[in-house]
């Protein structure tokens, strides 16, 4: 049945979907705009009609941000190894998603160095080594209270000795506005480009998919501070949507690469810009 | 990059210039911006309208509309309003028991193992015998990780590195309590997600064998949308005592506390404000009121 035309009722509607997602004021309601442009050509509507059109004006303001979705998790040809240094704030999901993504690349046949870079946080080289064993891939590290910056350095250097295909390098979490420690990722990336000077190939921020408005905040500073290349959701399998993505799509250029989907080691998965708008839309009304 | 409230009050009222006087109309775009400023603090949706919708027949039946700054008078209205909403006494924790059992739980990630540090410190400073009970059989290294923040203020931790059963765990925790003279048993669990329902059946379950004195959820700060629904969710499996906002050493405005705390109506007990072990004070609605609209 539904509302034959669309009245404020119904753009009301819509903009509780979008902002309930974490969607954010300022691209809610530039979607809205250009619904309500785009029904007023043709008024009478009906709410599946409508549900149509929104998943539309998500998904076409998503292709704006012109990055192509990945179709496996494939290591870019370069030089080899191909470094990846992982970023984010404290707690987001950083040194899993490390661990899941090593095991992906390694099943496709890549040989994998890890590097125990979170030399701050309580046992966290520890946890990184956990990691190495489930998956079976060597993890170079310092132990703690160490110089992170070193250590990624000698995890780039014993990839390019080890003759590796991928070398993913863990960081300590920190906010982005503790100036010192977002100068401290600065510093690991020059120190670790005495090694080779085009590394880090990948600076991979993760954010976790239930923050909601601090994480374009996040996306900015840390952007700033490491040219970020790419980026992580982690935590999609609760009940956030992470609508953020959304919004950091329409605001920055940076390609949303991988989602985390649980704490186990298959759960992540290449982001896909269509599954996730159907997704977005299932079980919310 | 979120304009605070007065900003954004800035830019209703100079709608109003050149007007003789504020009308109905006016005050709806006003609180319109209130609205948006909460959305901006990550206040959920349906929470923030019952707000600006009380705040409006407030405004109304208010000397507002003859006001000479009413843009003042607004920012007063919402700053008591959420205030008095996050506020009500301040209730320190139920630490009364042989050994008091304080229950540690919430989602991954967001700070519990790190307050169970900081709590565990902070009875040690007044002068109280405490145990940490390391009950995360899941996440790689999460003994470990409590293992060393105990050695790092000086708390034992009571430790079964092979098990795989926290009720088990807990329990014989709360037995050497007993046997070593320890006054209060910290357990730290593992993070889940309320959707999980596995997990959420086993938090239920532990919270049922060891009948702790107090159960804290914790939540961190940066938190959007979907806080009041978990918060619901465990409230709903573990009925606890009182929240723990973490991170608010950032700048996440954190208006999932008024979220959480119009909705579950329970007290907010303690703050995290960073990694260390003395980062944890008590939570001031004030403060945080303030905090939420960036003022
Ligand atoms: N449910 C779920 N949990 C996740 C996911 N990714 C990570 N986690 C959990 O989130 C928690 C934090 O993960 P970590 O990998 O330690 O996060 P981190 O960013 O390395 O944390 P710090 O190094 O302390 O800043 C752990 O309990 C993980 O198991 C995910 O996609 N889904
Ligand atoms: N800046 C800041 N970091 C914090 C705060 N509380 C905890 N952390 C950091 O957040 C990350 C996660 O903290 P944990 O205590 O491991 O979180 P958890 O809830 O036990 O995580 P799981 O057991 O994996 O669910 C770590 O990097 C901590 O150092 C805080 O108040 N401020
Ligand atoms: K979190
Ligand atoms: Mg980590
Ligand atoms: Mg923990």
């Amino acid at each position: 049945v539904g509302k034959s035309k669309v009245d404020d009722e119904v753009l009301d509607e819509l903009e509780e979907i979008l902002i309930s997602s974490d969607v954010g004021v300022d691209t809610t309601l530039k979607i809205i705009k250009r619904i309500e442009a785009r029904v007023a050509k043709d008024k009478y509507l009906n709410t599946s009609e409508l549900e149509r059109i929104l998943r539309e004006e998500v998904i076409a303001l998503l292709m704006e941000n012109k990055t192509q979705d990945l179709e496996d998790f494939l290591v870019p040809e370069v030089k080899k190894p191909y470094v990846i240094m992982v970023v984010g704030v404290n707690g987001v999901g950083k040194t899993t998603t490390i661990g899941k993504l090593a095991a992906q690349f390694l099943k496709r046949g890549n040989k994998v160095v890890l590097g125990a870079g979170d030399t701050f946080r309580a046992a966290a080289v520890e946890q990184l080594k956990l990691w190495g064993q489930r998956v079976g891939v060597p993890v170079i590290e310092h132990g703690m209270n160490t110089d992170p910056a070193s250590v990624a350095y000698d995890a780039v250097k014993k990839g390019v000795e080890m003759n590796a295909d991928v070398v993913i390098v863990d960081t300590a979490g920190r906010l982005h506005t503790k100036v010192g420690l977002m100068n401290e990722l600065a510093k690991i990336k020059r120190v670790m480009q005495k090694v080779a000077d085009d590394v880090p190939h990948e600076v991979l921020l993760v954010l976790d998919g239930s923050t909601g408005q601090n994480a374009f905040i996040q996306a900015k500073e840390f952007t700033q501070a490491t040219e970020v290349t790419a980026l992580a959701i982690t935590k999609l399998d609760g009940t956030a949507k992470g609508g953020v993505v959304i919004g950091i799509s329409d605001q920055f250029k940076i390609p949303v690469k991988y989602i985390g989907v649980g704490e186990k080691i298959d759960d992540l998965q290449i982001f896909n810009r269509k599954e996730f708008v159907d997704s977005l839309f299932k079980t919310q009304k | 990059m979120f304009e605070n409230l007065s900003q954004k009050l800035d830019k209703a009222l100079k709608m109003l210039k050149g007007q003789g006087s504020i009308t109905e109309i006016n005050v709806a775009a006003t609180i319109k911006e209130i609205r948006r400023a909460l959305l901006d603090a990550d206040v959920n949706f349906k929470v923030a309208k019952e707000i600006t919708d009380e705040i409006k027949e407030q405004a109304i039946g208010s000397k507002i509309l003859i006001a000479v700054s009413p843009r003042e008078m607004f920012i007063k209205i919402v700053y008591d309003k959420l205030t008095e909403l996050m506020g009500g006494q301040k209730q320190d924790i139920n630490i009364k028991g042989d050994p008091a059992v304080v229950m540690i739980a919430g989602l991954n990630g967001a700070g519990k193992t790190t307050f169970s540090g900081k709590l565990a410190n902070f009875l040690k400073s007044q002068g109280r015998q405490v145990l940490l009970a390391a009950c995360d059989v899941y996440r790689p290294a999460a003994m470990e990780q409590l293992k060393v923040l105990g050695g790092q203020i000086g708390v034992e931790v009571y430790t079964e590195m092979e098990s795989k059963d926290a009720v088990q765990i807990a329990q014989n925790a709360i037995q050497y309590a007993k046997a070593n003279n320890k006054k209060i048993v910290i357990v730290d669990t593992a993070g889940r997600l309320a959707i999980d329902e596995v997990l959420m059946k086993e938090i239920a379950a532990l919270k049922k064998a060891l009948n702790p004195t107090e159960t804290l959820f914790v939540v961190d700060a940066m938190t959007g949308q979907d806080a009041v629904n978990t918060a619901l969710a465990f409230n709903e499996r573990i009925d606890y005592d009182g929240v723990v906002l973490t991170k608010l050493d950032g700048d996440a405005r954190g208006g999932a506390a008024l979220s959480i705390r119009k909705t579950v109506n329970k007290p907010i007990k303690f703050i995290s404000t960073g990694e260390k072990m003395e980062a944890i004070d008590h939570f001031y609605p004030d403060r945080m009121a303030q905090r939420i609209l960036g003022m």
